[in-house]
């Protein structure tokens, strides 16, 4: 020791007690635990480094976190305890060890997945301060703690999202773990909601035991995830008896379904899965033939099997029964109303109101259909289906049960179409509907829509004569087109006088095809209902004379006027223009020329100011005419009495001569 | 138009016995005329029925009629067929005419004014005043010859109605190819002049002819002579005494007596015009129908 030399004797001897006694306090002192400020005299200064496995780290350790953590009063010795006795050390140091104290928890640990990987030396697996932090672990209540529920799909997100390491390079056999955890209802309920309650990763897997699902022990194997799921859904099994029959659920876990065969991991959906109790719970009554209501006697049976194969296969009893008390011991004594479908079917129900139907239901009109008694209850189809009763093939009838002469809605109407539903099975559509089958054709509801039935009065109406060319032209667009630019279209004419419509010429619900006899023969009619004078005089000429026999092969209005794309002769695409008559005409007279288009097809010989030939020329014939009868009949007239006489004169000379020749005979 | 001596007589003008037998017929008519008539009334009333249905279309008896010749696609090829077979019949009609001239070697002044020819003359005119003065009780039954004024007229009438209604018929049938040589509206003035001396020309057969010929009391119902071509010289005698007259002066009565005909002719004949009558008939009823009931 380089001291003592340098001090007397007795100094030198009380410096070596002194120092003997340090030394002792020194080496005795070791016997005891550091004390937490001893680490944080050099482990507080925040740029302390160290290294570790070669690597540099920072050895800072911040007192206050450490202080508010679960671990305050806590020695670092306690838990770093190869740094026991020593004073100021090398690198290298050991990890924490966590298990000195929470050894149950490190025994599950070393069993699980993490622990064996960790154990084995795999550098992805995941060790205690991977998940909880270390000098900062905060009681799992408080909402920073890393594995806090709220937090705990991030964390274990860390490694099992899509494209992390561990995803990547060990064998997971889910994919898209973290998405569709986040879309689940468990996931949304949790990150969207703040339910903290809710299920989380760790709620299934089990914190620290997490095995394989193939691992008998494992909290989502096969056999335990009834279990594991009813941790939550207590009393799961009543609701899914139905599949599940009760006891079956777990004896025989092997062959019966478990939750993730419906509720597939991860993916536990806000959807409605296949009918629940409450189905069951209402059949156990409703199914039964005899049932009857209490009030008025009518049938309650339901036949379940016309339900299940119905559109609303997946709905269940209480979807649309909505009313109904589960904890009553007659759930269904508490409805009131009828259902209402609207609750789904919003849109339509919207419409329904709109139209003539809905507003009779409104008034109560006992006549007022609806919904069912188009589409049925229990046993409601998709209009797809041939069954249904909304099929196109079916609708005419569907309609017809209302609107037939002498039912409900016949009686009620006072328009001027009679028989509707005859008419329209004899018209082309209703023929390519229901003797060809053609589903694209025009139903009841083609024109009329499904929902939104509006007398053609009403201006909403799709009948209304405004709607009129759009809503044939929905199937007609072609025809629509060239009809909204001509002079027959309201978008064309401004007029106080009504214009036609679709149905003016090709009617309602008669519709018969544009190239059939009776159709080419009626038009002419029909041009004439608004166009007298000129359809009279076209009856005066040959074409119209010729299809009055019956001829269809001869000119009519539209031949020459065009039938949807009628124009004013003047526009330079109308048929009868100037530059177009020639080959307007040579459609039938092929040799037609300039001049031969010079014939009036509307002319008439009572017109003397503009047809003055043809009038002189029909005086000039009559007078011709009339003269000549009334010489000839004069003539006539006055030969009448003198033929008599001769005819008496030459019986008389004849018989003379008879008897003149009887005579000679007799001689 | 010309008195005809039919080759076929020859024959039986060498047998005197047929003047001296009650039933002997004196033949009027040689065969051709007979079937020239026969055909232009078959051909007339095929015409006429089938325009008729045009010029009436708005009447239900033209949808009717229509039906009956198949549709108004069949009657129009009736109608400009019988045109043809019209056309034809007086195309035959005026060759027959110029070959007769040519076997009688006549002048055309002895043609077109001798005693039969079919043009007006001067005996024409007195016998129409002659008529006249019957008809109103001033003097006797003019004596008419081998052709009276209203047959003449008659006769003439066919040749104005030929010319009038074929020519605007054929103007209709080739509208295209007229329309090059002249304006539109002229098929529009053929129309109204077709129809209406189509009018005029059926109104007057089927009433004014029928009357003058077939039902006047003394032949009422029906004068046969233009079918069979032959009449009994009593009737001859006492319906055209100046012609029966002429030929006994000539002395040539013998030269056109011939035997009648058996029954089954004379009973086929009288079908035929029993059912052209009845046609004809009908028609008037459905033009005046037609004109005072559903004129428009």
């Amino acid at each position: 020791m380089y001291l003592k030399g340098s001090f007397s004797e007795p100094k030198k001897i009380f410096i070596i007690n002194f120092f003997s006694i340090f030394l002792f306090l020194l080496f005795t002192s070791s016997l005891y635990p550091q004390d937490n400020s001893d680490c944080l005299m050099c482990h507080e200064d925040n740029s302390l480094t160290g290294t570790r496995n070669g690597k540099t780290i920072s050895v800072f350790v911040n007192e206050k976190k450490l202080s508010s953590s679960v671990h305050e009063g806590v020695n670092c010795i306690s838990c770093h305890v190869d740094l026991e006795g020593t004073d100021v050390h090398d690198d290298d140091v050991e990890k924490a060890k966590c298990n000195l104290c929470h050894d149950d928890i490190q025994a599950k640990f070393d069993k699980s997945l993490h622990g064996k990987a960790l154990s084995g030396g795999d550098k992805l697996a995941p060790a205690c301060q991977n998940c909880h932090g270390s000098h900062d672990i905060v009681p799992i209540k408080n909402l920073k703690s890393k594995v806090a529920p709220i937090n705990i799909p991030g964390l274990c997100g860390q490694c099992h999202k899509e494209g992390s390491p561990v995803q990547l390079q060990r064998n997971i056999p889910q994919t898209h773990i973290l998405e569709n955890y986040s879309e689940s209802i468990h996931g949304e309920g949790l990150l969207k909601k703040g339910l903290i309650v809710t299920a989380t990763c760790v709620s299934c897997h089990t914190a620290h035991d997490i095995l394989s699902h193939t691992d008998s022990k494992s909290s989502i194997a096969r056999k335990n995830i009834a279990n594991t799921c009813a941790k939550c859904h207590a009393e799961i099994e009543l609701v899914h008896r139905k599949v599940i029959k009760g006891a079956l659920w777990e004896k025989e876990a092997n062959i019966l379904p478990a939750c993730v065969d419906c509720h597939q991991p991860h993916k536990a959906r806000k959807v409605f899965y296949d009918q629940g109790m409450a189905d069951q719970d209402c059949l156990d009554c409703h199914s039964r033939k005899n049932i009857k209501a209490s009030i008025d006697g009518r049938s309650l049976f339901v036949d379940y099997s016309g339900l299940k194969d119905s559109r609303h296969t997946n709905i269940s009893c209480s979807q649309c029964h909505s009313q109904v008390s589960p904890s009553h011991v007659r759930p269904c004594d508490s409805i009131v109303q009828k259902v209402d479908c609207t609750s789904c079917h919003a849109e339509v129900g919207e419409e329904y109101q709109l139209s003539t139907h809905g507003k009779l239901k409104a008034k109560n009109d006992l006549n007022a259909p609806v919904c069912s008694e188009c589409h049925g209850t229990h046993d409601v189809l998709g209009k797809t289906n041939p069954l249904s009763s909304i099929f196109p093939i079916n609708i005419p009838a569907l309609c017809a049960k209302c609107h037939r002469e002498g039912e409900s809605a016949a009686v009620r109407y006072k328009g001027t179409e009679v028989d509707i539903v005859k008419n329209y099975t004899e018209s082309i559509h209703g023929k390519g509907l229901m003797k060809s089958g053609l589903t694209v054709t025009a139903t009841c509801t083609g024109c009329h829509t499904a929902h939104r039935e509006l007398p053609h009065s009403d201006s909403l109406s799709s009948v209304n004569p405004a709607n009129i060319p759009s809503t044939c032209g929905n199937c007609h667009h072609g025809i629509q087109e060239q009809f909204e630019k001509s002079i027959h279209s309201t978008k064309i004419t401004q007029t106080d006088k009504e214009l036609p419509t679709c149905e003016d010429c090709h009617t309602a619900h008669k519709i018969i095809r544009a190239d059939s006899e009776g159709f080419k023969l009626k038009i002419m009619d029909q041009c004439g209902r608004c166009h007298q004078a000129i359809a009279e005089t076209y009856f005066d000429t040959y074409h119209g004379k010729v299809s009055q026999l019956g001829y269809t092969k001869t000119a009519k209005c539209y031949d020459c006027h065009g039938a949807h794309d009628i124009m004013p002769v003047e526009n330079p695409v109308s048929h009868l223009n100037r530059k177009n008559i020639v080959e307007t005409c040579k459609k039938c007279h092929t040799n037609a020329n300039k001049q031969f288009a010079g014939y009036f097809t509307h002319a008439t010989h009572h017109d003397p100011e503009k047809y003055p030939w043809l009038f002189w020329t029909f005086w000039g014939m009559t007078g011709l005419l009339i003269f000549t009868f009334v010489i000839a009949g004069i003539h006539t007239l006055l030969w009448l009495p003198r033929s008599l006489q001769w005819r008496r004169e030459l019986k008389r000379q004849k018989s003379i001569n008879t008897d003149k020749n009887d005579n000679q005979e007799q001689l | 138009m010309i008195h005809e001596k039919s080759e076929g007589l020859s024959d039986n003008t060498s047998s005197p016995k047929i003047a001296e037998r009650a039933e002997a017929q004196v033949q009027r008519f040689s065969r051709l005329n007979r079937v020239l008539h026969i055909s232009m009334i078959i051909s007339f009333i095929s015409l006429a029925l089938t325009g008729m249905t045009l010029k009436f279309s708005y009447t239900g008896w033209a949808f009717f009629l229509s039906g009956l010749f198949g549709g108004f696609e069949s009657a129009g090829y009736i109608h400009r067929f019988a045109a043809v077979i019209m056309f034809i019949v007086f195309i035959t009609h005026i060759i027959d005419l110029v070959r007769i001239k040519r076997k009688e070697k006549k002048s055309f002044k002895e043609f077109i004014f001798g005693f039969d020819s079919m043009l007006f003359n001067r005996n024409d005119w007195k016998d129409f005043i002659g008529s006249v003065k019957w008809f109103i009780g001033l003097g006797k039954r003019p004596e008419y010859g081998r052709w009276t004024y209203w047959e003449k007229f008659d006769y003439f009438a066919v040749f104005w109605g030929i010319f009038i209604i074929g020519s605007t018929g054929l103007t209709l049938w080739f509208p295209e190819f007229l329309t090059q040589f002249v304006p539109g509206w002229v098929i529009n003035v053929a129309t109204i002049i077709h129809s209406d001396e189509a009018l005029l020309a059926t109104g007057f057969i089927f009433t004014v002819h029928f009357f003058n010929t077939h039902l006047r009391p003394e032949k009422f119902p029906m004068d046969i002579v233009i079918f069979s071509g032959r009449v009994s010289i009593e009737e001859f005698k006492l319906d055209r005494p100046k012609e029966y007259n002429e030929m006994v002066e000539k002395g040539e009565l013998e030269k056109y007596l011939v035997e009648p005909y058996p029954p089954i002719v004379i009973r086929t004949i009288k079908i035929f015009g029993w059912t052209a009558l009845t046609i004809g008939f009908s028609i008037i009823i459905w033009i005046i129908y037609a004109m005072i009931f559903a004129y428009r």
